[in-house]
């Protein structure tokens, strides 16, 4: 082992311009990844906070009784899937549509009856703003007979889950691709390193060193060039996610587990490129 | 110490670049493999190290067999055979003694044991006081010299030897063969390929192995004159 470590090290020192240059390579490979991963958070992020204003709002009869709503509000906050509801009285509603609708205001306020329901806005909980919970949180709150009428913003609803669907086709066909091309880069640059080297690997064989003796050390130079690389890759991806904050749009930073897998994939990827350069080179003789 | 039955090699080409040779080298022997470029001496050697494999026929070498030592046994057999190659195959940016330690270390000798035996194997080849200057610092001859030190670290029975001195002047060749000589003197057994026969010429003692276009054509050991190693 300290054979092992002290080799890897010594000839990482050796030859700084080659580490240097693979690093380099895994390390754009990896900010490529890094920049898609921060505009696909992002995203996230943004379907997220339009899947919070889903909501499902059941219009009550004008001679729903007191009792009535508070036993339809029990029922419905028992269900899983609910967050919290809102009673809205036909006051409130008249208040609010005053205040959203101001075109309407003067008509709003000459009425001499109140046209506008009392409601329960039911919020859903994360995890169940699907299509499917949606419906049928629907269907059940019309089941209610004091209910006159339940929306959701059908249509709106429609198109958020379209975009979420396509937004995660999008992520993971675009990210694999991406997460191919950045493996494949990484191992023609682990493999160029390797090659320089290859008449080391053939001397050390010729002497009498077992493959594992020889291996070792490579392994050892491939998790430390790919995890310098995977580091780079994160502080490029910061320093780009810093300037566009500065001068461009508010976004957020990505997960730090994130960036760790990042520098993990640089470390995992530097190693299994090692392994089978190595092992092809071993078996040349 | 080297046995080839009925040994053929044959690549790509329809030829074979052996063909159906058979030699057996005993302990202690200074034997020289002479012929043409091309007429099968460095895959004789490269045979004899294990790096190839026979297409017919069996080698063996210092009790290990091609027909039944693995790929990944083969580095018990180099750690018994020393190799010198003709381009010295070196490693760059490390020094004399590093080359010959580097040998030592991956060969498993203790870590106290190492810097010392390198030494003395530097100082076995005449080459001691430049045990700390760069490879690339070193002549053709200096260079030669490392490598034949790397070559023994193991302490080896055989030293096989693919043109040694084809890449050297005069006055180094001479120093090389007197270090050979010297080795086998020691017990070890030499196999040297050479294309030279006027190198060959002066050293009468020596046995004499000729290959043509992958046939063995000559062996001094069979012929009448086998102790002066005459060349046909």
């Amino acid at each position: 082992m300290f054979y092992t470590l002290r080799e890897a090290i010594r000839n990482l020192r050796r030859t700084p311009l080659l580490t240097g240059l693979s690093a380099s390579m895994i390390g754009l490979a990896l900010f490529v990844v890094g920049l898609f991963a921060l505009a696909a958070y992002n995203l996230q992020l943004a379907l997220e906070t339009l899947e919070e204003r889903v909501e499902v709002v059941a219009y009550l009869r004008d001679n729903a009784g007191s009792y009535e709503i508070a036993a339809m509000t029990d029922a419905l906050t028992n269900l899983p899937e609910v967050l919290s509801i809102d009673f809205v009285t036909k006051s409130e509603a008249l208040l609010k549509a005053r205040r959203e609708l101001p075109e309407f205001r003067d008509i709003l306020t000459d009425l001499e009856v109140n046209p506008l329901p009392a409601s329960l806005e039911i919020q859903l909980r994360p995890g169940s703003r699907t299509r499917e919970t949606v419906d049928r949180l629907a269907r059940q709150a019309e089941a209610f007979p004091i209910v006159e009428d339940v929306q959701y913003g059908q249509e709106w609803v429609d198109k958020l889950f379209t975009l979420r669907r396509m937004g995660g086709v999008t992520t993971t066909v675009l990210g694999t691709a991406f997460a191919v091309v950045a493996a494949l880069i990484i191992g023609t640059a682990v493999r160029i390193a390797i090659f320089a080297r290859r008449e080391e690997i053939k001397v050390m064989q010729l002497v009498g060193a077992r493959d594992e003796f020889i291996r070792q050390p490579f392994l050892i130079e491939g998790v430390v060039t790919g995890a310098l690389g995977g580091l780079l890759a994160v502080a490029m991806t910061y320093l780009t996610f810093r300037s566009v904050l500065q001068y461009l749009f508010t976004i957020s930073w990505i997960p730090t587990q994130w960036a760790g897998i990042g520098v993990l994939a640089g470390v995992v990827f530097g190693l299994i490129a090692s392994n089978l350069s190595v092992r092809k080179h071993l078996r040349e003789i | 110490m080297i046995k080839l039955i009925e040994v053929t090699k044959t690549y790509s080409r329809p030829e074979p670049a052996l063909e159906n040779i058979s030699f057996h080298l005993e302990r202690g022997q200074f034997c020289f493999l002479t012929g043409h470029s091309g007429s099968g001496k460095s895959t004789a050697l490269r045979l004899a190290h294990m790096v190839e494999r026979p297409s017919a026929g069996e080698v063996r070498v210092s009790g290990f067999s091609s027909a039944r030592t693995s790929r990944r046994e083969v580095w018990k057999l180099r750690r018994r055979v020393g190799f010198v190659f003709q381009d010295f195959r070196l490693l760059p940016g490390r020094t004399a003694l590093e080359n010959v330690a580097f040998a030592l270390e991956v060969t498993g000798t203790a870590r106290k044991d190492i810097a010392p035996r390198a030494q003395r194997l530097l100082g076995q080849v005449g080459l001691a006081p430049k045990a700390s200057a760069a490879v690339h610092e070193l002549s053709g001859g200096e260079q030669q010299r490392v490598a034949i030190a790397r070559a023994l670290a193991s302490e080896p029975l055989l030293l096989l030897a693919d043109e040694p001195t084809g890449n050297l002047d005069d006055r180094a060749t001479r120093g090389i063969m007197k270090l050979f000589w010297e080795i086998n003197a020691l017990g070890m057994a030499v196999l040297m390929a050479t294309h030279d026969l006027e190198l060959v010429r002066q050293y009468p003692k020596a046995r004499v192995l000729e290959l043509d276009q992958g046939r063995l054509v000559y062996d001094s050991a069979d012929s009448a004159g086998a102790g002066e190693g005459s060349e046909g």
